[in-house]
This record gives structure tokens, sequence and C-alpha cells, in this order.
């Protein structure tokens, strides 16, 4: 049963001559304890805990290919490729599959912030001394990532340094065969600086896509970030995602993962806030029909007093989809003063749609205020008749239902701009129609 | 324009409305009273089309149509509007929208274009000034954190926004201080026209002596067992309803 884990341990080993040549040291380093950690490892079954709805066996088991030589496999390129939320002037780049490209407005911000990739980074130094300082190995997907990754995108953020404008980083699967692409993000904000981070994954066709992606966030002394995934791929696609973020003193941290459109996907989120007067913010959003398949998995660990967090995921399913979401709130000893709330809040507007929700608190501290609330329900009956009899119809009543009831995770998004979009392809999104997020398209 | 026949409808199994019979005519204010279960909530509910009640037999006919056919948002393209006794929250929702929403939805049933955004809140304050609502309304919730008598104010202006042909009251005086109810009261004679049709279900006289009715209905286990004009309600203030249930009771009626 562990043959899908298998396959890409052998990968390595017989390809780690080529894996190694592309790849910086610090990759390379990290990639032996990796493979050592891989040893003998068997992936979680599902039915066991913390992977109550999803069978990482299954996403791991096609034989995707490892486009391990970088061979540029994408027909597009970056001038084809529009995405851009109206009124959002970002500075844009591209991860085509696993490759990283910058647009023609990337470093246009005029500020210190780099976005480079791995491998032609300016600041080795940065990527030698945190890569792997937050990820941690034990993480089997995180371990996997490791083992194979060559490349990934390094977001350096100076001391005291602000983007003037968010830095826009659109993946995008195009190939002409079934491709895993093993993806990893950087991202480091030295003490007293400020981003605001946009990432969207599209696919084009049809082919079976699994994106293998670990993201790591250190966030310095006061600084600010906020971080914004958005998800809009295709029945076809597979993620497993992994953020790992670690905070320190006075830092502001907004995370907010969005899956509008997708096959299957799994997102780990794992915050340490490791200093004193920290806020965490951690939104997401989901909304699936069909055989959409969503699981959030939620950590935030308070190793520090004096901090708040605050967690609110919300799941609209219909047809078949399934939803997962599971989160964990945990205040280590000697941390007084958290002040922590979770909430998961979950419609599940059809009978043969299933969500399964896993809310917890570990707590080894007094004097701290921690709660959670978890629902799973229905439409408002009451509500849908009271507008139908204003003339608004079932289906068109529902929608906005729905859409109410994801307003408030919507206007959990900082950035006017891409609220007002969010909003907008929410709308879409649950009119049923196609969601060509129309400035996303991809330009054929 | 309403007949309704012999109008038979139960709720989980149980029968409510045992054969009642009415006749609604363009310009008509119709008062139904009685004691409490006696089916008035339940006639506006199945008027409406409630999914919760069940009708078992009878017709009812709007302008020629079987009314009974309908969806819910259909008979409010054909002109019916209840004005809830309990107005539902829809935390999230804005008025503004909801009520576009709804008037653009009846516009597409009879092939019209959506109203324009100009038109739309210039409506919007034309009809708000009908219930004294200020201009914050737009831009709430609906229903979500009104007082009792900014729900019903509310009920009425979606009412003069809809512009329906029959309109029903349900309970509306309930819950208002005398200043609130003579301002329902007046929104909803500001709207009466010699073409629409209203049905006022009430406990009490008093929104009877603003809403002045043709006729007055007593509704008693199901059925109607008795029609007068206002003089009815007046005396049915004075002597409640005890003298009508015995001769219901004993098949005098």
């Amino acid at each position: 049963m562990n043959n899908s884990l298998k396959q890409y341990i052998e990968l390595h080993d017989e390809q780690l001559a080529a894996i190694e040549r592309l790849a910086p040291a610090p990759l390379n380093e990290l990639r032996k304890k990796a493979r050592q950690a891989l040893d003998g490892a068997v992936l979680p079954r599902k039915g066991s805990d913390d992977y109550e709805a999803t069978d990482l066996n299954t996403v791991l088991a096609p034989d995707y290919g490892v486009n391990v030589n970088h061979v540029d496999l994408s027909r597009e390129s970056t001038t084809k490729f529009r995405c851009e939320v109206p009124n959002l002037s970002t500075c844009l780049y591209y991860v085509f599959n696993d490759t990283f490209r910058p647009s023609e407005t990337a470093g246009k911000s005029g500020d210190n912030a780099s976005v480079e990739s791995f491998q032609a980074t300016k600041h080795p130094e940065v990527l030698a001394k945190h890569y792997g300082t937050v990820a941690n190995l034990d993480n089997s997907c995180t371990a996997l990532n490791t083992m194979l990754a060559q490349d990934g995108v390094l977001i350096y953020i100076p001391k005291g340094s602000h983007t003037t404008r968010p830095i826009q980083i659109i993946n995008v699967f195009d190939a002409n065969a079934q491709l895993m692409a093993v993806r990893r993000v950087l991202i480091v904000l030295e003490d007293d600086a400020q981003a605001k981070i946009l990432v969207c994954d599209h696919t084009k066709g049809d082919k079976q896509y699994l994106s293998l992606e670990t993201v790591e966030i250190i966030v310095g002394r006061n600084a600010k970030l906020d971080y914004y995934h958005m998800e809009e791929s295709g029945m076809e696609t597979s993620r497993l995602s992994q953020l790992w973020v670690r905070q320190h003193e006075g830092s502001n941290v907004l995370i907010d993962g969005i899956t509008l459109t997708n096959g299957y996907t799994r997102n780990d989120y794992h915050i340490d806030v490791d200093g004193e007067h920290c806020d965490t913010q951690l939104l997401g959003m989901a909304i699936a029909s069909g055989e959409q398949h969503i699981d959030n998995h939620t950590l935030i660990n308070h190793n520090a007093p004096r901090c708040q967090s605050n967690e609110m995921f919300k799941y609209v399913l219909n047809d078949d989809s399934v939803g997962a979401f599971a989160g964990k709130i945990l205040v280590k000893p000697n941390c007084p003063k958290i002040d922590a709330y979770q909430g998961n809040r979950n419609i599940v507007a059809s009978p043969t749609a299933r969500m399964y929700t896993k809310p917890q608190l570990e707590i080894y501290t007094d004097d701290v205020k921690c709660s959670h609330g978890s629902t799973v329900g229905q439409l408002d009956q009451e509500a849908l008749f009271y507008m139908q009899t204003r003339g608004i119809s079932l289906p068109v009543a529902q929608k906005l239902l729905m859409q109410a009831f994801m307003s408030d995770v919507i206007d959990g998004v900082r950035l006017d701009t891409l609220r007002d979009r969010l909003r907008h392809l929410v709308e879409m999104r649950l009119s049923g129609d196609t969601l060509i997020c129309e400035s996303c398209e991809l330009k054929k | 324009m309403l007949v309704i026949k012999d109008l038979h409808a139960t709720i989980e199994g149980k029968e409510i409305l045992k054969g009642v019979n009415l006749t609604v005519k363009p310009g008509e204010v119709h008062a139904i009273m009685g004691p409490n279960g006696s089916g008035k909530s339940t006639l506006s509910a199945v008027l409406t089309g409630n999914p919760a009640y069940t009708v078992t037999g009878g017709e009812v006919e709007f302008y020629g149509k079987n009314l009974l056919e309908l969806s819910p948002e259909d008979r409010a393209h054909e002109g019916i509007f209840l004005s809830f006794q309990y107005p539902v929250e829809i935390p999230g929702v804005l008025m503004s929208n909801f009520m576009r929403t709804a008037i653009n939805e009846k516009r597409k049933y009879y092939g019209e274009e959506p109203m324009s955004a100009t038109d739309f809140l210039k409506l919007m304050r034309e009809k708000r000034a009908v219930v004294d609502l200020d201009n914050k309304l737009a831009s709430r919730a609906v229903n979500e954190g009104f007082s009792g008598g900014e729900k019903k104010r509310n009920e009425i202006f979606q009412m003069a926004m809809l512009e329906p042909r029959l309109s029903i009251l349900d309970e509306t005086d309930s819950g208002l201080d005398i200043d609130a109810l003579r301002t329902v009261a007046n929104g909803v004679n500001r709207l009466k026209s010699k073409d629409n049709a209203t049905i006022v279900i009430t406990h009490y006289q008093r929104l009877l002596d603003y809403i002045k009715p043709d006729q007055v209905h007593v509704l008693y286990k199901g059925r109607i067992v008795m029609t007068g004009g206002p003089e009815l309600a007046l005396e049915l203030e004075e002597k409640g309803y005890d003298w009508i249930k015995e001769q219901v009771d004993n098949n005098q009626l």
C-alpha cells in the first residue's frame, strides 16, 4: 500500500545526480535529511488521525512525471497569460509548472523587495540561512517535497522595507503529459518589513496534475504579512500543500486560503507563534461542487504569551463534494494571556455532500481565553421562503444566502480591490457560471 | 381577483383549514379575525405557497389563474404579497441587493430589462419615505438588528416597492406601539388604490380604526363562520369570540 511513496524514492535514488546538478547547495544538503526521513516511512492511512478524509496514497499513486532536468514544458509565455485583479496593480511573477518566470511588471515596485528563483537569487545567504528552518520533515509530504525540490521562489523583504505594490505569483499547470510539479516557496520578512502577497493556482487543459507545494514563511519582529492563496484549478488537479509560518515578536500575519475550483486538495497550515504580542489571522473559504475534495488542516502553536489569534474557515458543499477541516490551537506551558478563537462553519447543500470537521484546543497554561465553534447545517428554509415571497426564485435565493454566508471571510481580505474581486468571483462561482476569472483567463 | 373555494390544508398531517370560502374584488379591504389557532396565519401561508403546508382540497383562483399551481416566487410576480407576522432576518444580505434582485426577477418574469441602478435608487428613496425609513436602510442586512417597529415598516416598504395587486397583512399590528401602528397604517392607506386589494389579518379592532375594512370575516376552526361589515369588528372587540364559538360548537352557524 505504500508503493505510492516508493516510486518517488526510487526516482530520487536513480536520478540523484541530475537532481543535484541544478539545485543550489542548501537544497541538496537538506535533501539528504529528507531522504533519511522517508526511509521506511509509511504514508498515513486514510481514516487515521489527521487524515480522516484524505487518502495520500491515492493522490500520490499515479505515475506522474517529474521534470528533473527542468525542461521548459509550457507552451504559454508570460505575455499571453494575464491575471490581474482590476485596479490592483501587482508585481507579477509566474511559475509555469515548476519553472519561475518574472513578467514585465516584475521588479518595478521601486522598493527593496526581491522575488527571485532559488537558482538565480542574488541573496544566496538568505536562502542558506532560512531554507528548511520552518518546515518539518516529519510531515511526509514536506519530506517528499524537500527530497525532490530543485528550485523555488524566494521572496525577500529586507529589514524595514515595505512593498508598495502587492506581489502576485501565478502558478500555472500547462503540459502535454501528466505531471507533478515540486513547488517550493521561501518568504522572509526581516524585522519591521511589510508585504502583501497573492498566489493564484491555475490549470490549463485536462491532464492530470499534482502540485506538491511547501511554503516556508518567516516573519521578523514587528513585521506584517498578508498572504492570500486562491486556487482555481481543474477537476484533474491535485494539490498537497504545507504552509509553515514562524512569527517573531510583535508580528502581524494574515493567511487566507481560498478554494474556488479544484480536484483533490489537502492544505496544511502550521503556524508557530514564537514571540509575544503577535496577531495571527487564519482565514479560509471553500466552495465545492461535483466531486471536489477540499481538506484544510490547521495548527496554531502559541509558544509565547500575550498573543491573539483568530481562525475562521467556511465551506459550502454541493453535489457529491467532500469537505474536511481539522484545526488545533495549542497553547504551550507558561503562555498566559493568549486570546484565541477558532471557527468552522459549513453549509452542506446536497444530501450526498460530506463534511468532516474536527476542532481541537489543547491548553497547558492558566489565564488564557480560547474558544471554538463548529457548525454543519443547511440553508435557512425560512429565509429562502421569505425571499421567494418577494419574487426571488429559489436558485437565486440560495445563491444570495451562500454569498451572505461567505461575506465575513470575504470581508477579512485586507486588500480592497482583491476583496471586491473575490466577492465577484464567489458570486460567479455560486451562480454555477464556468469560472473563468475573466482577467485570469488563459488567452488562447 | 381572488376566489377561494372550499380550501382545505394540513400541516404535518393535521388539518387546519377545513373549507374556507372567500372572494376578494379589486379595491376592497377584507379583515380576517378570529381566536388563536383558528387558521388565520395558515391561510396566508397557503396563499403564498409556504412548502410547510399541504393543500388537501379546494381551489384558489387569482385573476383566473390557478394560484395553487404556481411557485411562491411566481405568485409574487402575479401580484401576491405577504407582510409577515415575524419578518425573517437574513444576515449578510443587504436590503439594496435583496430588493434589486426581487424587482429584477419580477421584470424578468414580464420580459423586461433589469432596472438601472439610478432608477432603482430613486425608487428606493421614494418608497422608504412612505414608511419613514432612513437612508441607512439600503446598506443594512435584511431585518437584521431591526427593532420590532422597523421590521413591520420594512415589510410595508417592500410592499411599496413591489406594488402587489393583493396584499396580505398578517398581524402587522402585533408588537407595534401607537405611533408605529399609525405610520404602518398610513403607509398601507397611501398604497391603496381601486385596482389593488388588501386582506388584513388581525386579533384586534384597533388596526381597523386606521385601515377601514369593507368586510370583516371571523375564522374559527378552519372555516369562515361569520361575515359582516366594520361593525362586526366593534362587536367582537366588545363581546369577544365566545358567543360565536358557542354557536359554531352547537352547530348553529
